[in-house]
């Protein structure tokens, strides 16, 4: 059977129309923002700067992207049309009259609907790494660097550890399949998810002990909804069924929090340190405030600013870790649309045919660009401040 | 100063010894050591079989006195065939001791590599080498490419230059390994055809421009803009310091001042970046390595890890880690001396 093809133009016109509902979306927020940017704090001044937008930019594509992708994406991600089989951009499914708009891959998949699925795996695990990473760093690092002593040495011991492990080392050994088996990955799971619950409680605690009538409320949503959240990942044992995740993906997610949590520490460690010296601290401590409520209430809202910039950085980095995971085929499943499966598979081919490998590396290096691109004009901002 | 080295160098040794326990606990889980019986019985082998096999060869012993064999502050004892009374080697390939004595890390042995059918010493320290020339050539790429472009960034700070420079740096930051990689790779060998899109050559026909070109750019590429980021900021502080406006009021040229007052001031920080590196370049040797079918370090961690090889991913990890702490003692070092300032306690 022959197999027709469509233009460059046409091709591009196509890529263009197929992101109709996201481009719907980013010009309703995206003028919203810039309209009511004077009264959007750090996230309206970013409209500012030509990088800040370029960041929110890209971020935003991506987001809305990951979000539509059912709508964007013409096929399904894992559904192979023997006729494509290594079609070239722009060819014509014959049966449904749709295009492979960047052509096939050698499993006659259509690589703009992986690239487009691929954004979402990318847009769920990395942020919420991310989280879990920077909640596991704060709760550590506050008493690190506000107590000092004993505990800071221990704590600054255990996260030179993590650090001096090289992260390729380290997946490979808590990523593989084997390790399934055996209870670690579900303890670090169980220890890490804890990290969030102990935050809230302990942030809500030391502000409202005094007030019996927001506490209960506080410390009752909380430990509800984080109990239910830790059940379902943990022990997958959600009653409603709706949280649950993979076990290969609960590994992945246990292996990046642990990689990228000593980082978290040592900022935070590093900040509460030049922050407990300031007259606001000494201020609190002299009204008898409990050291909590001056780690949480006092020294971390004035430490929000780095966190954040670094935050930023930190999805990208995740990002990157994710498809060294994919490139290495540790953890995702084979065929996982994900953008570093997509990379491992295509580079294996680069000889013969080149259209599959190119937008998966575009699609996540401008995510990543995306992302540095923000945290760039958000330290800028804060710098002015 | 003495003091504080020789306190490093004890956390250093304290470090690695938390670390190997770390890697020896996580490599000899079952489902791993299972997998190793496996391949080194037939295929078909039952779980009693496999079960043999790990008790003959002395896997399942307790875990402390394995760790204490490997490292060498426990006697390795000889392999006895219970047919024979003999003692054989475990593995073919290698020499085992026939009577028991202290063979560990500590005495030199790495060993065993059950992939390359050799042992760990004589398939490790090659590949080190190997990966030390790429290394080399990355460093010498990248390291003055990153200070020149953040210096000249740094140098006028908010000016064009300066902007151009540091999206440039941004956007190279933002493309790891295995991205710029197969860009390259599609760009210089499928359509240009300059260069070999493999630098499996490189091994058996010596280097050339046209197969170490590659995976020596593909490297430098990713640490270029971290430094050149770095550079640039310390750039821009040092350009905001009283002597460099005294400097310039009694009328030296602006390149005069740069080059001899600026400078060695802003290039404190970049060393520490750069010796800091080290660990970040490690995934990249894996990624790069792979990628261009390089037999260097990187290659052989890749292949062990891939096939369970235990000892050489033992060796591996342990090379590794030692590089990772010596380039901190090294940045540790090297800062307090460059800088006056900073005084070791």
């Amino acid at each position: 059977m022959q197999i027709e093809y469509i233009g460059a133009f046409q091709i591009f016109l196509g890529v263009l129309a197929r992101f109709w509902p996201v481009w719907l979306a980013m010009a309703i927020v995206l003028a919203a923002s810039f309209n009511f940017r004077k009264n959007l704090g750090l996230y309206g001044q970013l409209y500012d700067s030509g990088v800040g937008i370029a960041g929110l930019f890209i971020c935003f594509f991506w987001l809305f992207t990951a979000i539509f992708a059912t709508q964007v994406a013409p096929f399904d991600p894992l559904s192979q049309i023997p006729v494509m089989k290594d079609a070239l951009p722009g060819a014509v499914e014959p049966a449904s009259g749709l295009t492979y708009l960047f052509g096939g891959d050698k499993l006659a998949r259509d690589v703009f609907s992986r690239m487009v699925y691929g954004s979402q795996i990318v847009l769920i695990i990395a942020p919420a790494a991310t989280m879990f990473a920077v909640m596991v760093g704060i709760t550590l690092g506050l008493p690190a660097g506000y107590y000092g002593g004993r505990i800071d040495s221990v704590l600054s011991f255990l996260a030179n550890l993590v650090l001096a492990f090289p992260v390729i080392l380290l997946f490979y050994l808590l990523v593989t399949p084997g390790i399934m088996d055996t209870p670690i990955p579900y303890a670090l799971a169980g220890l890490f998810f804890l990290f969030p619950i102990i935050f809230f409680s302990v942030l809500f605690y030391t502000r409202f002990k005094d007030r019996p009538d927001r506490i209960y409320l506080l410390l009752g949503i909380t430990l509800l909804f984080g109990g239910w959240i830790y059940a379902g990942l943990v022990f997958n044992a959600d009653p409603f069924g709706i949280v649950s995740i993979e076990p290969n993906q609960l590994n992945i997610f246990v292996a990046v929090v642990f990689a990228s949590s000593p980082g978290v520490f040592r900022i935070v460690r590093g900040l509460t340190m030049d922050i407990k010296t300031r007259d606001y601290v000494a201020a609190a401590q002299t009204r008898g405030e409990t050291p909590w409520y001056i780690m949480l209430w006092e020294i971390l809202p004035n430490a929000r600013g780095p966190l954040i910039v670094d935050a930023c950085l930190r999805i990208g980095y995740t990002t990157i870790l994710l498809g060294t995971l994919g490139y290495f085929g540790l953890g995702l499943a084979p065929e996982s649309p994900d953008w570093g499966t997509a990379i491992k598979d295509a580079s294996r081919l680069l000889r013969s045919f080149i259209h599959p490998a190119l937008p998966p590396t575009i699609a996540l290096m401008s995510f990543v660009l995306g992302l540095n691109l923000l945290a760039d004009a958000l330290r800028e901002q804060s710098m002015k401040d | 100063m003495l003091s504080f080295i020789l306190r490093r160098l004890g956390t250093i040794a304290l470090t690695m010894l938390c670390l190997t326990l770390v890697v020896f606990f996580l490599i000899n889980l079952d489902p791993n050591l299972k997998k190793l019986a496996i391949s080194q019985t037939e295929m078909r082998s039952t779980t009693e079989q496999l079960e043999s096999w790990l008790q003959r060869n002395g896997y399942r012993q307790n875990f402390f006195v394995r760790y204490g064999q490997w490292l060498g502050v426990m006697p390795k004892q000889p392999n006895i065939d219970p047919a024979t009374g003999q003692a054989v080697p475990r593995f073919s390939f290698c020499n085992e001791p026939s009577v028991p004595q202290f063979s560990g890390v500590l005495q030199g042995d790495f060993g065993c590599s059950t992939k390359f059918k050799t042992t760990v010493a004589s398939k490790l320290f090659p590949a080190l080498g190997a990966t030390g020339i790429l290394m080399f050539w990355v460093m010498v790429t990248m390291v003055p490419i990153a200070l020149l472009v953040g210096i000249f960034a740094g140098m006028r700070e908010g000016s064009r230059t300066d902007r151009t420079l540091s999206v440039a740096s941004i956007a190279t930051t933002a493309t790891p390994e295995y991205v710029s990689g197969v860009i390259f790779t599609v760009i210089f060998a499928s359509w240009l055809g300059w260069f070999n899109g493999s630098a499996a050559s490189a091994t058996s026909q010596g280097i050339t421009f046209y197969n170490f070109t590659l995976p020596v750019m593909t490297m430098a590429i990713y640490g270029i803009g971290y430094i050149a980021r770095m550079t640039r900021a310390s750039m821009v502080e040092v350009m905001t310091q009283q002597y460099i406006r005294t400097a310039r009021l009694k009328g030296l040229s602006f390149g005069n001042v740069v080059v001899k007052h600026a400078l060695r001031n802003a290039l404190i920080a970049p060393f520490t970046v750069i010796m800091l590196q080290f660990p970040w370049l490690l995934t990249g040797v894996v990624i790069v390595e792979v990628m261009f079918r390089y037999q260097g370090f990187g290659f052989t961690l890749f292949e062990a890890a891939g096939n369970n090889d235990i000892d050489l991913l033992l060796g591996c990890s342990l090379v590794s880690v030692f590089i990772v702490l010596i380039t901190q003692l090294i940045s540790d070092i090297g800062y307090a001396y460059l800088n006056p300032r900073i005084r070791v306690q």
